[in-house]
């Protein structure tokens, strides 16, 4: 089991090599972010230079990845154009979009998980129908729009909370982004574990189960949901990715300063360390997440065994 | 049990990203008479000579109080920490500075405060954006030149006489140069920032009615009234809170919820609602901005002679009046001449200047393009960033004015850029092959920041390469009259000249626009649109 870990994340290097160089390739094609610096005037020639020295941006690509890859393995991921060091702004960043995440993701799991077993249990049901009916809603609902009126109504409106998130963005203030972030990845989840458990419940060693007059709690739970929760573990797995990188449109209506705002900013101002600092850890991310969702494999069904 | 060794192992990793959760938290003290107002994340560190844009403008001018300030109602420069600045010949100027202005550490603001910021804002090794606006200071080249390293530490053209006077030198004669001296570029500087760069950076240090209480990078800063300022303007309010929004949208959300008290751009989108919203609570008036649609000059397609008919007709073929009120509901008004009403009329503006030329009539652009040799090519394409300011929304409207009005189908076509960043790269290597979008946001409220820049012959943000000789001499005079109206009058005979050339299409002024809460009074913005913060009153 630990080597197994050992040699998946050994695996990871060459996929963060590759990854950074593509995503440092693709910034350097958005073009020279100096001129930008200088608003609506034009960029003085001589501090222009200076600031593309400074900046290595007066080298080759090769030159610049490598030299940028030097300073990574150093801890160092560079300056924003504020004159804030990367790595701070992803330890403020970073926290934040992983609470968001983590409230998302629990929401998820609880509302979609439930929903998903009571549908998969009494198909062809009313609850079976309603619950398909919401989901199909929810899917076709856009972010923003869900965003923009739950945060209108329960914000505004109702004045029940506060609309936006204040700059430490407490738990109980990211309960009302983490539904609007949740809700598209909830309404799959329920899909998926209703086909799970409804597939499942057919199952032969079900009715042994059932059978052997096992209470009907325990067969639920131990044989039924955990043989289920396979296709559902590998979709919230890849969603903690995608939460984490592309909460931008959610981020962005509650003033979330979180990983989305960052790139953002980074892409418009053609930030280069922001940008590939910060998704070189979402890259990080994804590899992890994945590694926890074979991991979590073995952990629900003893079947599946690493060496 | 083998699963249970499994499970151990996903449960570390699970704990590992919780612990990173744990950090962050804490309350917020809400003092009484404190301001709440929205922000953006400034671009450039927070430092007089490399702030260029409003957001970080808004700290400067609660942070500092330079040689002159602009009055926020009429524009015009009245002394602050000068006492006077006195000229025989426009060239070489005496400053005396007033006694009692200090800094919020304690260091008294003497001559060499001014001196040491100006020689350090125009070096070249500090890379500043704004060092330019030292250039007509003697020496400027030996301290910033165009390539290779400085060749001195100071510019010749500044001597501190005494703790309360220095004298500078300009290259050339320059009458209004007093005048600009309200930029925040020129603000003094305390030792403390020359000593010790990064502290004073995470927590800067001025002169003005407000000291900095904490500043957290890219989402929020805490300004409170300093109780010692001496200053005319002390602060009416306790304190400004800035908070960082990515969205406007969301400041305006805010604002409504009773979050915010002031937010200082109204988003597009809620302009509709505004009325119905806050009511007589909203302010929207002209700043110091125009937009214009320019040509390249520098590409013979558009800038042979006999073209400048092809480009007037081309202007008056837009239909200004309708899409400042379709598309920005009147927070543009049609433009008429190459200012800014901002300016008044006592500062150079002059409705109409531009004449016939920028008149709404189709039936005469299409004749005037016609007798020009028509478009080249037959197309015309728009050029522009799109990502902000409903940019692909008015050139949209601006296409479709001109192929009605030619009524030869769509010869105008939009090319929208995706970042201003790139924007800004095509623009100023000179790669334009059609009209594109310029916004001139002045530095100063003088028409010489209008023009000369713009269109006079190597100006500094002259991105269609306009050269006229006529031109370049108006200006030159009007820089050396002692007189301000006959300086004024010259400029405008130099503005006649855009109207005849056309080498850029006034399309509207920009207004500023701000909403505010049931909580404050006597908001108002000053003409580069930046809420006046020390006259606000928090009841």
């Amino acid at each position: 089991m630990g080597r197994y870990v050992i040699r998946r994340l050994i695996q990871m290097a060459p996929v963060f090599i590759g990854s950074t160089f593509l995503i440092f390739m693709m910034v350097f094609a958005l073009g020279d972010p100096v001129a930008a610096l200088f608003g609506d005037k034009a960029p003085d020639p001589a501090t222009a230079a200076r600031i593309r020295e400074e900046l290595y941006l007066d080298q080759p690509l090769w030159k610049q990845y490598l030299h940028y890859m030097g300073q990574i393995f150093q801890g160092d991921f560079g300056t924003a154009f504020n004159g804030q060091p990367v790595t701070e702004l992803m330890a403020a960043a970073y926290p934040v979009t992983l609470r968001l995440t983590m409230v998302a993701i629990f929401i998820e799991l609880v509302v979609g998980i439930t929903l998903g077993v009571l549908s998969g249990l009494k198909r062809g049901h009313f609850i079976d129908s309603s619950v398909l009916v919401l989901t199909l809603v929810v899917i076709s609902i856009p972010t923003f729009v869900s965003g923009y009126v739950l945060q209108y109504l329960f914000g505004v409106k109702w004045d029940v909370i506060r609309p936006t998130v204040s700059v430490d963005a407490p738990l109980n203030e990211l309960i009302l982004p983490g539904i609007v972030l949740a809700l598209v990845s909830l309404a799959y989840v329920t899909r998926l574990t209703r086909t799970s458990i409804a597939e499942n419940v057919r199952a032969d060693y079900l009715r042994t189960a059932v059978a052997k007059g096992l209470p009907r709690r325990r067969i639920i739970t131990r044989h039924l949901l955990r043989n289920s929760l396979i296709p559902v573990v590998t979709f919230i797995g890849t969603d903690i990715g995608s939460l984490m990188g592309g909460a931008i449109v959610t981020e962005t209506i509650f003033n979330i300063h979180g990983v989305g705002y960052q790139i953002y900013q980074g892409i418009l101002r053609n930030n280069a360390p922001t940008v590939v600092g910060f998704v070189t850890i979402l890259v990080i991310v994804f590899l992890i997440a994945n590694l926890l969702v074979d991991l979590l494999y073995a952990v629900l069904d003893p079947r599946i065994r690493y060496a | 049990m083998r699963g249970a060794t499994h499970a151990k192992w996903a449960v570390c990793a699970v704990s590992v990203a919780l612990a990173a959760t744990a950090c962050g938290g804490g309350g917020s003290d809400d003092g009484a008479g404190i301001v709440r107002s929205s922000w953006g994340d400034p671009q450039n560190p927070i430092e007089p000579a490399n702030t260029n844009e409003v957001q970080g403008g808004k700290v400067l001018d609660m942070l500092f109080r330079g040689l002159k300030r602009y009055d926020p109602k009429t524009g015009e420069a009245q002394d602050m920490v000068a006492e006077k600045i006195a000229t025989t010949d426009q060239q070489n100027f005496t400053v005396t500075l007033k006694d009692g202005w200090t800094f919020s550490n304690g260091e008294k603001v003497t001559a060499k405060s001014f001196v040491d910021a100006w020689n350090y804002g125009a070096h070249i090794d500090s890379k500043q954006n704004n060092s330019p606006f030292f250039a007509n200071i003697e020496g400027y080249e030996d301290v910033h030149p165009e390539s290779g390293n400085a060749k001195a530490k100071t510019m010749s053209g500044l001597v501190v006489k005494d703790a309360k006077t220095f004298t500078v030198k300009l290259n050339e004669k320059f009458s209004s140069w007093p005048e600009t001296l309200g930029y925040q570029a020129f603000s003094p500087l305390p030792e403390s920032f020359f000593k010790d760069h990064e502290a004073w950076l995470e927590k800067p240090v001025g002169n003005g009615p407000y000291t900095v209480d904490s500043y957290t990078k890219g989402a929020s800063m805490k300004l409170r009234a300093w109780d010692a300022y001496k200053g005319p303007d002390k602060a009416k309010n306790g304190g400004v809170d800035l908070v960082v929004y990515t969205d406007n949208n969301t400041a305006y959300t805010d604002l409504l919820a009773g979050n915010l008290d002031l937010v200082d751009d109204v988003p597009a989108k809620q302009l509709k609602n505004v009325k119905a919203d806050l009511a007589d609570r909203y302010i929207n008036q002209p700043a110091l901005i125009i937009q214009t649609v320019v040509f390249p000059m520098y590409d013979p397609r558009w800038g042979k002679p006999g073209m400048e008919k092809v480009r007037t007709g081309l202007s008056k073929a837009i239909n200004r009046d309708e899409i400042t009120k379709q598309i920005f509901e009147e927070t543009r008004t049609p433009a008429t001449d190459w200012t800014s009403p901002a300016l008044h009329e006592k500062g150079g503006y002059k409705a109409g200047l531009c004449g016939d030329a920028c008149e709404y009539d189709p039936e005469q652009a299409k004749k005037l393009i016609e007798e020009g040799g028509g478009l080249p090519g037959g197309k015309v394409q728009l050029t522009s960033n799109v990502d902000t300011g409903s940019h692909r929304e008015w050139m949209d409207a601006v296409c479709n004015s001109i192929n009605n009005a030619l009524g030869k189908g769509s010869v105008c076509t939009v090319n929208p850029v995706g970042t201003f960043a790139d924007f800004k790269n095509q623009q100023s290597n000179f790669k334009m092959t059609g009209p594109f979008r310029s916004g001139w946001q002045a530095d100063y409220p003088l028409i010489q920041n209008f023009l000369q820049p713009l269109y006079a012959t190597g100006g500094s943000s002259n991105y269609g390469k306009f050269e006229n000789k006529d031109f370049d001499r108006l200006v030159r005079e009007a820089n050396q009259e002692s007189d301000q109206a006959a300086a004024v009058a010259k400029f405008q005979d130099a503005e006649k000249i855009l109207a005849d050339q056309m080498p850029a299409i006034p399309l509207w002024y920009q207004n500023g626009s701000a909403g505010y809460s049931e909580l404050v009074s006597g908001v108002q913005l000053n003409q580069f649109s930046v809420p006046v913060y020390d006259q606000i009153k928090v009841d």
